[in-house]
């Protein structure tokens, strides 16, 4: 066979891929729940630097891996917040305030990754812990299934269960009910009593939650350190994810494997010849493509109204 | 009383500058935290920019492409288009621009201008993709023009990369632009070009168009209230599809103009940024292309203080980003002195009601 063709239909091709994904995954849950409250969140790409550059400071001083995991969560929410804060009560646009917050996120992690380590580029000077990887018991044991799916980090199997937790949130909870009330349509949620306010703020909490422990898992778990803009695009990725998976549970699941399978490929043919550059580029011409689809698809069964 | 009025009239300009002046103040502030010596830091911050010529130069010269990518970004975001492709726009509009320069060549005298018109159409097709997805399907163009800065990065990398690179010049660059194309730098002892004129210029032109044409009003119409212009007969099909090409254009003459004016050569391993500060540069000033020039200048004082601080002194750079990133929360957040406006219109409302009174 094809040795490229061969490392793709390999157990280690599988681990990859679940490894790449979950720094996606995650912040596409965050963005889906926001998007079916009816508002774009855009700002996970910050709130995972801050959670990412969190966790190792805490790590680092500390010692204790709960404190980072508390702490980093408390981060990531506390921007959602602010987020929150500056466009429900503030009434600031929330694209504009999502951006400056980006921005606030690359400048003041960098900033702070000076003070405390005393390089700009990254924390490698401080003693980071990580999240350990897991054996799982019975499918260990199984030959190819085992590589493929067991001894991962332990936060790619709470990714892949908040997939469960978000689907159980959202359809089988009342706050869910009030999500996609709000955001089908806001008026008509008011008018029978729900807190639209509330409820937004409380689905831009959760997308803070998940998207925490996205930025966690980026520099406690992919690697052991914080480096300047480690996000590198993936809270703006998770949005397409999102997206594409019509912000549904499962939608957004196989979405963000999408992306995480091209990355994979474009590590793995990253040894052949085949220029990298153009192979990273499919999943946005994908995304792009995928969002016009299903925009035609739609306006032609409402019989183009216009 | 004068004062009042006046405070209402200019409300907006004055808010932004309180806005401003606390971004400042909160880096005043930072700094007497964090540094050591914190008088010499705060002086090399504010005043470092004016020392010497060549620091005056690099302010100049960091404001062009931020005057540019504001221009860009002020166009569809005045028909309410919250396209931000111009970071992709111009990251390709400079590559493909280069590519273009080294494959082709023309008489000197029309080198320059034909180069940036193919760089200005590239991204004008850059801002018609997300243009026309809007369009016509209701593709949300936010989500679309980020998807293609990816694109437009990967395939401008592509390109440089692997057909026009200079394997002789030991970084990943493109080939020196035949020197026709070059933009005159033409003051000694800086790096300042022919582009911040031609920058300036657009501004103007900009201006014209958004406040002087048919379709510059248009276009504010639609942002204003998109109903309200379609029924008022204006083609919004038309504007929201314009509005994002134009944007696309002048990003992309700014990215080649950034590429002609500073190396000559194609040296971006990274997406420069350019887009993003071009809304920032947009927000502070209210999408208006003259108050947009006044705001990439203060945006270029902002980040040569921050390197000369940087340089100098034990405070990193990055201290800027905080500050316009505080500075936007507080420019964009509607409430922020709503009350102080408030209670100047009330006050100002009771007295013409007084004075009306006496006057019968």
């Amino acid at each position: 066979m094809n040795p490229l063709l061969k490392s793709i239909f390999s157990a280690n091709f599988v681990f990859a891929t679940l490894r790449v994904t979950t720094p996606i995954l995650f912040p596409a849950i965050g963005v889906a729940i926001t998007s079916l409250s009816g508002s774009v969140n855009i700002a996970l790409e910050g709130i995972m630097l801050v959670s990412a550059f969190t966790g190792v400071v805490v790590s680092a001083f500390t010692g204790s891996l709960w404190l980072a995991l508390i702490f980093g969560i408390l981060a990531g929410v506390g921007m959602a917040a602010l987020l929150g804060y500056f466009h429900l009560n503030l009434k600031a646009d929330i694209i504009i305030a999502a951006i400056a917050l980006n921005m606030f996120a690359s400048g003041i992690t960098v900033f702070l990754t000076y003070i405390f380590a005393h390089d700009k580029g990254t924390t490698s000077s401080l003693k980071s812990l990580v999240f350990p990887s897991v054996k799982i018991p019975i499918i260990d044991k199984i030959p190819v299934i085992g590589r493929m799916f067991s001894g991962l980090n332990i936060l790619t199997y709470v990714a892949l269960i908040s997939v469960i937790v978000f689907y159980y949130i959202v359809y089988k909870t009342p706050l869910g009910l009030r999500i996609r009330a709000v955001g089908q349509n806001p008026d008509a949620a008011e008018s029978v009593g729900v807190d639209v306010k509330k409820v937004k703020m409380y689905s831009l909490l959760l997308s803070g939650f998940f998207g925490a422990l996205g930025g966690l898992y980026l520099s406690m778990g992919y690697v052991s350190w914080f480096s300047r803009d480690m996000t590198a695009g993936r809270g703006f990725i998770a949005i397409a994810a999102a997206s594409i998976g019509g912000n549904l549970p499962l939608g957004t699941f196989f979405g963000s494997l999408l992306f995480g399978i091209v990355n994979t490929l474009a590590i793995f043919l990253a040894t052949l010849k085949v220029p990298s550059e153009l192979i990273q580029m499919i999943p946005y011409v994908t995304t792009v493509l995928v969002l016009a689809v299903y925009a035609i698809q739609k306006s032609v069964r409402s019989g183009g109204e216009e | 009383m004068k004062i009042e009025k006046f405070i209402l009239k200019y409300f907006d300009m004055i808010r932004t500058i309180i806005a401003v002046l606390i971004g400042v103040m909160v880096s005043v502030l930072v700094i007497y935290i964090i540094s050591k010596s914190p008088g010499h830091s705060l002086m090399y911050f504010l005043t470092g920019p004016f020392m010497t010529r060549g620091r005056i130069g690099n302010l100049l010269e960091t404001a062009t492409p931020i005057l540019f990518g504001g221009l860009a970004v002020s166009v569809p975001f005045q028909a309410s288009q919250f396209n931000v492709g111009q970071e992709g726009a111009i990251y390709l509009g400079a590559a493909l621009g280069t590519a273009f320069a080294l494959s082709f060549h023309f008489p000197a005298f029309m080198y320059a201008v034909v180069v940036l018109a193919f760089a200005g159409l590239i991204g004008a097709g850059w801002g018609y993709i997300p243009g026309i997805l809007k369009a016509k399907w209701k593709v949300d163009e936010l989500v679309s023009s980020l998807m293609m800065n990816y694109v437009a990065y990967f395939l401008g990398l592509y390109m440089i990369n692997y057909h026009f690179r200079d394997k002789s010049a030991g970084f990943l660059v493109s080939y020196e632009l035949p020197h026709p194309v070059w933009l005159k730098q033409f003051i000694p002892g800086t790096r300042i070009h022919l582009g911040i004129i031609l920058a300036v210029v657009f501004a103007f032109l900009v201006y014209y168009f958004l406040y002087h044409t048919k379709l510059g009003y248009e276009i504010r119409m639609t942002g204003f209230n998109l109903h309200f212009a379609k029924y008022g007969g204006i083609n919004t099909f038309k504007v929201i599809v314009l509005s994002q090409v134009i944007g696309g254009f002048i990003a992309g003459v700014g990215g080649m103009v950034e590429v002609m004016g500073i190396h000559h050569r194609f040296n971006w391993q990274m997406s420069p940024g350019y887009g993003w500060d071009g809304v920032v540069v947009a927000i502070i000033g209210h999408n208006h292309p003259l108050l947009i020039i006044l705001a990439s200048l203060f945006l270029a004082y902002l980040r040569v203080g921050g390197q000369v601080m940087n340089l100098l002194s034990d405070v990193p750079s990055e201290m800027v980003t905080v500050i316009e990133s505080i500075i936007i929360l507080l420019i964009t957040a509607e409430a922020f002195l709503s009350q102080w406006k408030y209670r100047i219109t009330v006050k100002q409302a009771a007295l013409k009601e007084v004075s009306d009174e006496s006057a019968t």
